[in-house]
């Protein structure tokens, strides 16, 4: 006869070894871990309480039903847990599936702790759908709750394998996704299924796999190499972060940059030739403090956060080294997320600006170019953290507006000696105020002589110490004394109060 | 086989390669202007140019592919 302490060893054995011994054997040769080994990585010396573990533990073959709900320690900061079982019946959302990820999103919200998302899932129980599906507590329930939480504890989500169908809008609500290379993917329809019903071809990895989603789509941010890498990102992240809204994020031990270039030597005084704008911020911040988010996607704009003398920053920059730094359509999306990210979680901006506008012509046109732009300015306009604006070389047209220009009420618009502000270019300017006058010029050396002494005469006007004596812009300083400043505002800006005005919310550009 | 298509539109300001020439990856082969800015285009592989084009002065719209590499 079996004490109760026995049985109740033997129901756990059973529950946390997971789904059956073939799914477990999937999971080493996609090299993926399993469900529980993540949490041991995951959490502080891999110890976590967990809740309804024993869900469906009458039924055969169901092992908590497929999602581990756990609470525990990252970095010593208390954090809730959702996590897929892809050896349970491949991770699919079964009714008490879905009720345990909304009672942990209930916990973290009571909690006021970050809540992360360990995503592996092929979608809806097919078989459970009227339990799970449609009503107050089905699934729809889930991204009710992840809208509500947003912005008032971090959501981060790790993608591990597949997130389908209806699941897929986990990643999407969350406010960062890692996703595991060769692993991870994200589709609303399987490639069976768009074969069927639309006829096309395709792969999973060209439709949905990390790194489409990484680069192209832009519903990645991080791209990891493998399971750890994944579990260490979201590590790091977190250790930017207060546990919510209200918190302040963590401040560290200052570093010193990297030793390199300094930012004299890096910073071309030809406004027409580009640079590498990463050389720039790693030296003006603390050595392997930039964590950056949706690096491959949309690169002629950088985003991503850092420390500067032990202070949390999220930086904005132009990159003129891709596309000569030129505003698209999905940049001004990735800097809209980033910047709402950094204000909900009182993080401040700084804008590192090199940028010659937004683009032109017919095809960005079509895209919307004016509405992702409006995003943008919406984002940077409504953000009332402690915001930055550094003019490192030329800020032309709306591209001043977006980098945080004076009008949008930066704590200081700071230009180095090397900064052009203007409503476009020198050349663009001359070609357009004068296109008559150039035109009835036949000779070819008088008309070249015409342009050189226009243009003299227009950076003259829109010399930088103009643009200071008229209270334009704030302070001009050496690019050697940049970092010392950055360090000395952010310290004054942190008491920063800006009072909403009352209102519902405003009606944002989408 | 590489094609390198023009990730914005613009006026093919310098061609650095002609047909036939190697490249390595990460070599600047192509120039275009745009925005008044100077662009520079890098080969994705290494290779040789099989065909180039588009020549010095041509308009170029976003995703046509200017150069061939294999």
């Amino acid at each position: 006869m079996k004490t109760y302490n026995e049985k109740l060893a033997e129901k756990i054995e059973k529950i946390t070894a997971g789904g059956q011994k073939k799914y477990h054997e999937k999971l080493r040769e996609a090299n993926k871990l399993f469900v529980r080994d993540r949490l041991l990585i995951l959490f502080d010396n891999g110890e976590y309480e967990e809740d309804g573990r024993f869900a469906n533990c009458v039924e055969k073959d169901l092992p908590a039903d497929g999602v581990v709900t756990a609470i525990g320690k990252i970095n010593n900061q208390t954090v809730c847990v959702m996590a897929n079982d892809s050896t349970v019946k491949a991770g699919t959302w079964g009714a008490r599936t879905v009720e345990k990820i909304i009672r942990i999103q209930e916990t973290a919200e009571k909690l006021q702790v970050p809540l992360l998302y360990l995503v592996d899932s092929a979608g809806a129980r097919i078989t459970d759908q009227l339990e799970m599906f449609p009503g107050r507590r089905g699934a729809g329930r889930i991204f009710h709750n992840q809208v509500k939480l947003s912005g008032m504890i971090p959501q981060i989500c790790i993608l591990f394998g597949p997130s389908a169908a209806g699941g897929a809008y986990i990643p999407a609500f969350c406010d960062i996704v890692i996703m595991v290379e060769g692993n991870a993917s994200m589709y609303l329809g399987s490639p069976r299924m768009a074969e069927k019903v639309i006829g096309e071809k395709v792969s999973l990895e060209e439709m949905g796999g990390a790194k489409m989603h990484c680069t192209i789509s832009g519903c990645g941010d991080v791209l990891a190499q493998n399971e750890q890498q994944a579990i260490e990102y979201a590590k790091k992240y977190l250790g930017y972060f207060g546990a919510n809204f209200q918190k302040l994020p963590n401040k560290e031990t200052p570093k010193m940059p990297i030793p390199g270039r300094s930012l004299e030597e890096i910073i071309p005084e030809n406004q027409n030739v580009p640079f590498d704008m990463y050389e720039l911020i790693h030296q003006l911040i603390d050595e392997e403090s930039f964590f950056e988010i949706k690096k491959l996607f949309a690169p002629e704009l950088i985003t991503g956060l850092a420390r500067i003398n032990g202070q949390v920053v999220g930086i904005v920059a132009n990159q003129p080294k891709v596309k000569g730094g030129v505003l698209f359509v999905d940049s001004s999306d990735k800097a809209a997320k980033f910047i709402q990210l950094c204000d909900a979680y009182s993080i401040p901006l700084l804008f590192l600006a090199d940028v010659p506008g937004f683009m032109i012509g017919t095809m960005v046109e079509k895209a919307g170019i004016i509405r992702h732009g409006a995003k943008f300015i919406s984002a940077m306009s409504s953000a009332t953290v402690p915001k930055i604006s550094v003019i490192i070389r030329k800020a032309y047209g709306a591209g001043l507006y977006a980098m945080c220009g004076p009008a949008f009420e930066p704590d200081v618009c700071i230009a180095l000696p090397t900064a052009q502000i203007a409503v476009m270019g020198p050349e663009a300017a001359i070609n357009a105020v004068y296109s008559n006058k150039l035109a009835e010029i036949n000779d070819n050396k008088e008309r070249m002589n015409f342009v050189k002494d226009k243009i003299d005469q227009y950076k003259e006007e829109i010399d930088i110490y103009k643009l200071a004596s008229q209270l334009v812009i704030d302070e001009i300083v050496s690019p050697s004394n940049l970092r010392t400043t950055l360090a000395q505002r952010l310290l004054h800006y942190s008491s920063k109060q800006i009072s909403l005005p009352y209102r519902k919310h405003p009606v944002y550009p989408v | 086989m590489v094609e390198l298509k023009a990730q914005m539109a613009g006026i093919v300001y310098e061609l650095l390669v002609k047909e036939g020439q190697q490249v390595t990856a990460g070599q600047t082969v192509i120039i275009i202007e745009s925005m008044k800015m100077e662009i520079p285009f890098e080969a994705e592989a290494d290779g040789t140019v099989i065909k180039i084009n588009v020549a010095e002065g041509d308009f170029v719209n976003e995703e046509d592919v200017l150069i061939t590499i294999a």
